[in-house]
């Protein structure tokens, strides 16, 4: 007969009716399934008890596959067919994948997104990550003794569009109906049960085998948004290893080693990082293929001393995380470790030094991010009681806008915004009888288009003609609750639509974001210098124009002398809007409205004239001035 | 007749109990549903209601409503592990048939 689970008073489900839901931890190098069972959160683990699924997918060529510790335990024998930390490679194209020419992988460049070529066929990493999803359904399955309702699946919080989509495709390729992506520090942070805390800014620290996340996040009102997210796509455990490895060849003054040596001592290493995290020294001993001997003894200073940078590498982003949320360090509440790297003590004092408290390490880092999910999971799926509920907001990682005349970005949703979220704004057409506007929608912080991501284009065409600046286009940006965008223009009077959903066909790498961000500070000023010339030019550009059509109508009203003033003032200030001299560019146009202006008064007599043609001045006077008797 | 828990059972609900942070005990009960008439309850108690029934067995409080108890009369509950699900299981020899999952039964 079936096995029954414990519910909450007055909660038992009908027969059959029990909603089996999962949250699911998909991570670089390991994966873990969680569920709600009898009112607790647990991993669920395979036949082994082992509760990590190791993130490596073997293909074999009869079409077999294999996910696990198998193929871990393997993947020297047949690197190639061996896939191993797909993540990297969701949603990203050849040029996204840092060190690609270190990989052992086949790469076929496919548009939109990188195939790997194995001898089970080509494969994409959305295909590589649905058959790990499969070997986690599989577990849940089995260990729940039914078919799943849904899953919760867990994402790094700066994943892009590209990612996030390419996320979903490979559940659903498992056969895995997704409840919800969930940013991992959120996830991480229910876990903890801060949603059911008290108010207030949690940091979420995660360190990785391989990256370092940073996250900050407000509860308030039973909402969860997150503030603020940073940190180091390139530092995490794997690094103290390597310190250690180095002080090894260095204190034993090593000759340069064979891989087989080299990967030997940084077992090791790792055995003695793990080990000093309950001991305050740890032996180190490998005999090595060319005989010698290695015996030495690391102790927590000198592991201290050796990692102190790293320590403090991960400080950086924190602060500048704080600043982004326009916080201090003493009114964060909480700090969630996560990741197994936090266990080592150095980085608690060190979290804890910073921010004046301990950090929450109680439950295994390993499992939180999943904990936390398998929590949402059984909310989503609907086995909590009503009332029960409450509401999670991520953030958009980059800003995102448009491009405007000159190659100008105008930001309509601005960085760390709440998602759901959408922002409507207006713009209107550059030119007289301007018919079509080429919307182009793009992703970073820099002011100018060239230094952002572009995501999309889409034309508005139909536009009324009309005199430039009287077109009102609103454009809306909306982001829905997975992070996904889409871009609506509409021409107000008119009621001509476009709109566009924005699937972007690469996407940014983490390296990249963190770069960008980096580049946005570097170049304030810079940028905020560019950008002020090319709004000088911009409007150069638009002076000259109206300055040409004046002359086109009314050129007669200029004497020769004038006229050739007025040409040498358009040709000066042509000249100076092809330069980077912002004064320069001012002052030729003040020289031309100088020249201009005689001209303009008397277009403006002319058109009075014209308007009041055939009647004398008493006339017209006596029109405004006798109350409209005429 | 009374109402009991296996020892293993009975550890794993003083273990969740715990886990859980409150609770009196465990609630038994039966209600009409299901495929085949009727469907056990199983849940965690935090307030004796005044007309209950309660059985004590390996430390653990077992209340039962009165309208359930002949249902459940004699009925053990055990804890087992099937391949890598686990879970509460029924012994109640009340049963006359059951439905192909055994979430619900006659008597």
């Amino acid at each position: 007969m079936a096995l029954l689970q414990i519910a909450e008073p007055g909660e038992s489900t009908a027969p059959h009716q029990h909603r089996l839901a999962v949250g699911i931890d998909l991570g670089t190098t390991n994966s873990l399934v969680a569920t709600v069972r009898s009112g607790l959160t647990v991993v669920l683990s395979d036949e082994l008890g082992r509760s990590l699924l190791p993130s490596v997918v073997h293909y074999a060529a009869d079409g077999g596959v294999e996910v696990g510790y198998g193929p871990q335990s393997r993947q020297s024998a047949d690197p190639k067919n061996t896939i191993v930390s797909v993540k990297r490679f969701m949603g990203r194209g050849r040029n996204d994948i840092a060190h690609v020419e270190s990989l052992p992988y086949d790469f076929v460049d496919a548009p939109g997104m990188v195939r790997l070529r194995t001898v089970a066929g080509v494969k994409s990493p959305v295909e590589v990550s649905a058959d790990i999803l499969k070997a986690l359904r599989a577990r849940a399955e089995g260990a729940l003794g039914g078919e799943l309702v849904g899953a919760v699946i867990t994402v790094p919080a700066y994943f892009d569009d590209a990612q996030r989509q390419a996320t979903k495709d490979a559940a659903r390729l498992a056969g895995i109906n997704v409840l919800r992506l969930l940013n991992e520090p959120t996830a991480a942070a229910i876990a903890y049960g801060l949603d059911n805390a008290a108010e207030g800014v949690y940091a979420v620290y995660d360190l990785g085998g391989g990256t370092f996340d940073i996250s900050i996040l407000r509860l308030s009102k039973g909402v969860f948004e997150v503030l603020a997210a940073g940190g180091d796509s390139a530092l995490g455990g794997d690094d103290f290893d390597h310190r250690i490895f180095c002080w090894v060849i260095e204190q034993a003054k090593l000759r340069p080693l064979s891989s087989g040596d080299a990967r030997l001592l940084l077992t090791r290493a790792r055995e003695a990082k793990e080990y000093l995290t309950c001991h305050s020294e740890a032996p180190i001993t490998a005999r090595l293929s060319t005989g010698e001997m290695v015996d030495l003894t690391l102790t927590t200073a000198i592991f201290n001393e050796i990692t102190q940078t790293l320590v403090a590498k991960t400080i950086q982003p924190i602060k500048k995380a704080l600043r982004d949320a326009g916080l201090s360090p003493t009114e964060v509440k909480g700090v969630v470790m996560v990741g197994g790297a936090t266990r080592m003590p150095q980085i608690q004092r060190a979290v804890g030094e910073y921010f004046r408290q301990e950090p929450l390490t109680n439950l295994d880092p390993d499992k939180v991010v999943a904990l936390g999910a398998a929590t949402q999971a059984n909310l989503l799926a609907g086995n909590r009681a009503a009332g029960d509920d409450w509401l999670l907001l991520d953030v958009i990682p980059l800003s995102l806008g448009l491009e405007t005349m000159g190659g100008l970005v105008e930001k309509v949703i601005p960085r760390n915004s709440t998602i759901p979220a959408a922002r409507a704004q207006e713009f209107t057409t550059f030119r007289d009888g301007q018919t079509a506007m080429a919307i182009h929608v793009v992703q970073g912080e820099r002011e100018l288009v060239g230094d952002c991501r572009s995501l999309a284009r889409f034309e508005l065409r139909g536009i009324p003609p009309m005199v430039a600046g009287a077109a009102r286009i609103r454009v809306t940006f909306q982001v829905d609750a997975d992070g996904l965008l889409s871009v609506a223009a509409r021409e107000q009077t008119s009621g001509v639509e476009a709109s566009v959903t924005v699937k972007p066909s690469y996407g940014l790498s983490d390296d990249e974001i963190a770069g960008m961000l980096k580049d946005s500070l570097a170049h304030a000023k810079d940028d905020a210098f560019r950008r002020a010339l090319k709004e000088a030019q911009v409007e150069a550009q638009r002076l000259i124009e109206a300055v040409q059509a004046a002359i086109h109508g009314d050129g007669e009203l200029l004497s020769d002398e004038e006229r050739r003033r007025v040409d040498s003032a358009i040709v000066n200030l042509q000249a100076a809007a092809l330069g980077e001299n912002r004064r320069q560019i001012t002052l030729a146009m003040d020289d031309l409205e100088a020249e201009t202006k005689d001209f303009a008064a008397r277009r403006m007599d002319k058109s009075i004239r014209r308007a009041f043609a055939g009647r004398t001045v008493d006339e017209v006077e006596k029109a405004t001035g006798g109350g409209g008797k005429a | 007749m009374a109402i009991t828990l296996t020892e293993k059972a009975a550890k794993h609900v003083a273990n969740y109990i715990a886990r859980r942070g409150k609770g009196i005990g465990l609630r038994l009960g039966v209600r009409t549903s299901g495929c085949s008439g009727m469907a056990y309850k199983l849940e965690f108690a935090d307030a004796a209601a005044p007309d209950d029934v309660s059985f004590e067995s390996h430390g653990v409080t077992v209340l039962i409503d009165p309208k359930s108890l002949p249902y459940l009369e004699g009925t053990e509950l055990d804890y087992a592990r099937e391949g890598l699900n686990e879970g509460f299981k029924f012994n109640n020899p009340n049963v006359k048939d059951q439905c192909g999952c055994g979430e619900s039964f006659n008597v």
